[in-house]
């Protein structure tokens, strides 16, 4: 592989650093290094997204980087950190798994969606083809995070997180979607988070706390 | 074998048993000044070796045999270990008998022989550090030698100069997998040589050591070997790291005697910035508790097979 360009080998090495940045989230305890690791995540997100366009000169992918860079680098992670403050829930000890076999399942998963973005791989004709297994580990590895944890604020950022893998897949695979489904699913996020944030707000009126274990019901065990 | 084959490999012997005590003082110099401290000579640890070895022998009552035996059997692996890492030539007659995953079989040997010796004598601080030590080594193997698995599956080799030989004459190209395995290494260069996040090396605090634990019953001679030998597999470890990570510099195949002449101020000042590099994680990280250890080398690991992962996607 000497031969493929520099500009590929960055891409490669951004795709890279998403992976890394899942597993970072898959094994942080605070919520505040989660949310900065979320908009982490976005900013090379934003970072691959230029590069790809300038490489394309696609001038769609320079829209959805500046879509990109305003939503996840900023506006996100900023009304997160704000609620984080309200609620103030700084901490998020109780993973259901270990985190060392959190990782262990994690690493699995990577192999898994490996496995299931070969086909997808072979069918593109991108360059950054290689990139998708990549991100179906990303998404996958966000579900895992929503998964293993049990208070809410951090399965809000896992659900962030599998957004930008879906973008990260789409990129790759097609160099963007369309700009309408793009800008739809932009608006759809915003509005899903301030929903979220409406329901966080509300589970907490109720119970007093986070957790979501008490929204499954107690009373009906026999 | 030719007369420049057998030199460069009595020298890399050489160069390992005399530049280790010299590495170590050069670390414990960069942390003392980065934390402020006078700092002691980087000939600190050979005064100490000299003072240990003109001390008198004195062998707990009870000792079994192996107690006495292990300080040569540690120190002789470290020795052994030198011999087939590539730090200043890559032309090591030695290094054809054994591959990289001898090598991390060496160092378990040393391992098991440093634990039982520990154990030997059945006081309850060397005991203690036997376990721990064995704790830390076997979460660190999994992730060494993922390390190695990765870098021989770059080089499609499994020997150590073949390894650095391939780093050395492909183009450069960023490859995310080598940046991967590299902090993993780094990570296991931490843990198994007892340093700052695992095991602090200045600190005698009974209940926090681990190395520093099983050597406790040691005196003289025997004391002289095993700090050595600590010495010795600090500097293997750089050395590995740098065969693995960073081979510019040491002579290949067919370059006369200048070049290997040539290597050794290199491999100095890639010892001087490693040193500087250790000091400064040592310095910014805390200990950690000893049950956050499997956490850390778990992230090691992980660092690892990551590094594969990447490699076999996206082939770089």
């Amino acid at each position: 592989m000497n031969a493929t360009p520099f500009v590929l080998q960055l891409l490669n090495a951004l795709a890279a650093l998403l992976l890394l940045l899942s597993f970072a989230m898959l094994a942080q305890r605070r919520v505040v290094t989660l949310v900065n690791l979320l908009a982490l995540q976005g900013g090379i997100l934003c970072a691959a997204t230029l590069l790809l366009a300038w490489r394309t000169g696609e001038a769609n992918l320079y829209v959805s980087a500046a879509l990109t860079f305003s939503l996840k680098v900023c506006l996100l992670p900023w009304l997160l950190h704000r609620m984080i403050r309200r609620f103030g829930v700084y901490w998020d000890t109780d993973t259901l798994l270990n985190i060392p076999g959190t990782m262990l399942i994690g690493l699995v998963v990577v192999v898994f969606s490996f496995g299931l973005a070969q086909p997808i791989t072979a069918l593109a004709s991108t360059a950054t083809r290689s990139a998708v297994g990549i991100a179906v580990a990303v998404i996958l590895l966000a579900f895992l995070t929503m998964i293993t944890r049990r208070k809410a604020m951090s399965q809000v950022v896992g659900f962030l997180s599998m957004e930008n893998g879906l973008f990260f897949g789409a990129m790759s695979a097609t160099y963007g979607m369309p700009m309408i489904v793009e800008m739809g699913v932009a608006l759809d996020v915003l509005v899903a988070m301030l929903v979220l944030g409406v329901f966080l707000f509300k589970i907490r009126e109720q119970f007093d706390s986070l957790d979501l274990d008490h929204l499954s019901p107690t009373d009906e065990e026999p | 074998m030719s007369p420049l084959e057998g030199c460069s490999q009595i020298l890399a012997v050489v160069a390992a048993l005399v530049a280790a005590p010299l590495f170590l003082g050069w670390v414990n110099q960069c942390r003392a000044w980065l934390q402020n401290r006078s700092a002691p000579s980087v000939l600190q640890i050979y005064r100490g070796l000299r003072k240990l070895f003109h001390k008198d022998l004195l062998v707990a009552q009870g000792a079994s045999p192996l107690f006495g035996a292990a300080p040569y059997v540690v120190f002789g692996t470290m020795a052994v270990a030198a011999a087939i890492i590539p730090s200043m030539s890559t032309r090591l007659p030695f290094a054809a008998t054994a591959d990289a995953i001898a090598l991390v079989g060496l160092f378990a040997t040393s391992r098991v022989f440093l634990s039982l010796a520990a154990m030997d004598l059945g006081t309850p601080f060397g005991t203690m550090g036997a376990r721990r030590d064995m704790m830390v080594g076997f979460l660190a193997e999994p992730a060494l030698l993922m390390v190695i698995f990765v870098a021989s599956l770059l080089s499609a080799t499994t020997a150590l100069p073949q390894i650095s030989e391939r780093l050395m004459t492909q183009s450069l190209t960023l490859s995310p997998s080598l940046a991967f395995t590299a902090v993993a290494f780094t990570m296991v260069l931490l843990a198994e040589n007892a340093r700052l996040p695992i095991d602090n090396p200045a600190s005698h605090l009974e209940l926090t050591m681990i190395h520093e634990a099983m050597l406790l019953e040691y005196s003289g001679r025997h004391l002289a070997l095993m700090e050595w030998a600590a010495a010795l597999k600090l500097f293997n470890y750089a050395c590995v790291g740098f065969a693995l990570f960073l081979p510019w510099g040491a002579a290949t195949g067919t370059a006369g005697p200048l070049a290997l002449l040539a290597a050794i101020p290199v491999l100095v000042v890639k010892l001087m910035l490693a040193g500087v590099a250790l000091a400064a994680i040592e310095t910014v990280s805390a200990k950690l508790r000893v049950f956050r250890a499997p956490e850390f080398l778990a992230t090691a690991f992980l660092f690892a097979v990551l590094g594969l992962l990447v490699h076999v996607l996206l082939g770089g």
